[in-house]
């Protein structure tokens, strides 16, 4: 079975002259309702991921309006790491909550999205790279995440292809995994439809307004729909659409590039990752080493514009820092690279809630390259609380207004956002 | 039948995926081949692109002249690690210098 089908059917679905029948997960071609409950720009994980949530907590007047196709941003760009090892106790809980998720999610929504727990393996090549793990796996032990410190033989023995020279320790949690990121969506956006959601591509937003009496129309390459309440799951995009109705949404892109190699025989058990250059690969249940390395060129900083332009610059320093971790990759070839953006907070943490002055216009953004583990989470959080239930603290903490109004200096930075 | 009919042989994607891709309203060149994985095999949408094409033009009722081809990725064909490896263009971090 191909990687992203999201069903069983084969010639089952098909009729007496052969056609197949399917019910559609798109809406075909055509305008867009004049109106809605709630409409979300930006079909990636996150706003899929919310739709669904929302339509399975009871709100299904729901629109999903999506420029390009499902996946084109950098839900479908990632690597499909999902970790809990993170630097600050929000994020690890939160991403507790993700993992569990996504162990549940073939059976959930139906589809194989491939999720694989083979655990996640840091490596230091110093010192206070050592003191740094450390520092947080004291922390991730006290959340219940069973990370460990190993020595470089024992890091060895998980992955025996290492090149052990300048390694001096390593952090391993066996419960980390990797998912295959585009099933993903066909899951969210089929089960969403299923329920009411209407799910518009290749449909860009021309203009947003704050209507009389509340709410706003969201206007359209396909016609205008006015909803009561707008979710912004744009990604790095978030700002364009932000910036509309006069809302500044201070994050900046990051080009973010990957490859991937042919497919090999499974051999490589956990994500690996190393801190001195952000090398990371893993083996996708395809059987490819995908990965990526952080291109210190890339980084950029407020106001640089998205580029997803591949650069030789990635594909050489990615091949010469994987081929020192593990030489016995030298012959191995790489298929393909691609680049993504990340959406990049001022203090690395997302950004939730709704719009300071805007009570019925929602963030979903700034995640960091870590949308896409954090999604599962986050989605059903929002479609809570938006479907009338309980608000949860990531929705008071981690809001736009924290830039402004002096709130943001009392959480704790995110540093480790690696791999 | 159309399960027995393989478009991509790269990763074994047949004529049946390609419908229930269409079906499900992936229709545009890029949504198939992520839905069903074609082209992301050794080569690369090379042999398999213009198969699928004409087959997508077929199912959906469009001027094959208005599919362009999914894009294309570098390398321009496989290409060891051992050989990249040696490319000036890498940036070379602080552990190495």
């Amino acid at each position: 079975m191909q990687a992203g089908i999201d069903d069983e059917e084969d010639d089952t679905r098909a009729d007496a002259s052969g056609q197949i029948h399917l019910p559609a997960t798109l809406v075909g071609p055509g305008p867009i309702p004049q109106q809605a409950e709630i409409a979300i720009v930006g079909g990636g994980v996150v706003g899929l991921s919310i739709a669904y949530q929302l339509a399975k907590h009871g709100v299904h007047d729901l629109v999903v309006i999506e420029r390009g196709y499902l996946a084109e941003g950098a839900s479908g760009r990632n690597g499909g790491g999902v970790r809990q090892q993170w630097a600050t106790e929000i994020n690890i809980r939160l991403m507790q909550e993700s993992v569990e998720l996504c162990r549940r999610f073939a059976v959930d929504l139906g589809v194989n999205v491939w999720f694989r727990q083979g655990g996640y393996l840091f490596l230091a090549r110093s010192d206070k790279e050592v003191k740094r793990l450390e520092k947080n796996i004291a922390l991730q032990n006290r959340c219940g995440v069973e990370t460990r410190m190993l020595d470089p033989k024992e890091a060895l023995k998980i992955v025996p292809e290492l090149d052990l020279a300048g390694i001096v320790g390593a952090a391993y949690n066996p419960t980390d995994g990797i998912l295959f990121p585009w099933p993903f969506l066909w899951g969210y956006a089929r089960q969403a439809a299923a329920m009411g959601a209407k799910i518009y591509t290749h449909t860009a937003v021309t203009g947003l307004v704050a209507a009389a009496g509340g709410g706003y129309t969201v206007q359209t390459t396909r016609g205008s729909v006015k909803a009561r309440r707008v979710i912004n799951a744009c990604g790095a995009w978030s700002p364009e659409l932000a910036k509309m109705i006069g809302v500044d949404i201070p994050t900046w892109p990051i080009k973010h590039e990957i490859c991937s190699s042919e497919p090999l025989k499974p051999f490589l058990r956990p994500m690996v990752s190393e801190l001195a250059s952000g090398l990371y690969c893993s083996q996708s249940m395809r059987g490819e080493i995908v990965g990526g390395v952080t291109i210190p060129s890339h980084a950029g900083g407020p106001g640089a514009k998205i580029d997803m332009r591949s650069t030789l610059e990635f594909l050489a320093t990615y091949a010469r820092r994987l081929h020192k971790l593990m030489p016995i990759l030298g012959d191995i070839k790489i298929l393909r690279q691609w680049a993504g953006p990340y959406d990049q907070s001022p203090d690395g943490n997302p950004i939730v809630g709704a719009a300071p002055g805007h009570p019925d216009f929602f963030l979903a953004c700034g995640f960091v390259g870590h949308g896409f583990m954090m999604a599962p989470i986050v989605g059903k959080l929002y479609g809570e609380w938006l479907a009338g239930g309980a608000k949860h603290e990531i929705f008071e903490r981690y809001t736009l207004a924290r830039f402004t109004d002096g709130s943001g200096a009392r959480w704790a930075k995110e540093d480790f956002n690696i791999g | 039948m159309a399960g027995k009919i393989v478009l991509c042989r790269c990763e074994d994607m047949t004529l049946a995926d390609l419908e229930h891709s269409v079906a499900r309203g992936y229709r545009d060149i890029e949504e198939v081949k992520r839905y069903t994985g074609f082209g992301t095999g050794p080569c690369q949408g090379k042999e398999c692109l213009a198969c699928v094409a004409t087959e997508l033009a077929r199912l959906t009722g469009t001027p094959p002249a208005e599919i362009p081809p999914f894009t294309s990725r570098p390398p321009l064909s496989p290409t060891p690690i051992r050989l990249l490896a040696k490319d000036p263009a890498a940036h070379i971090f602080e552990d190495e210098t």
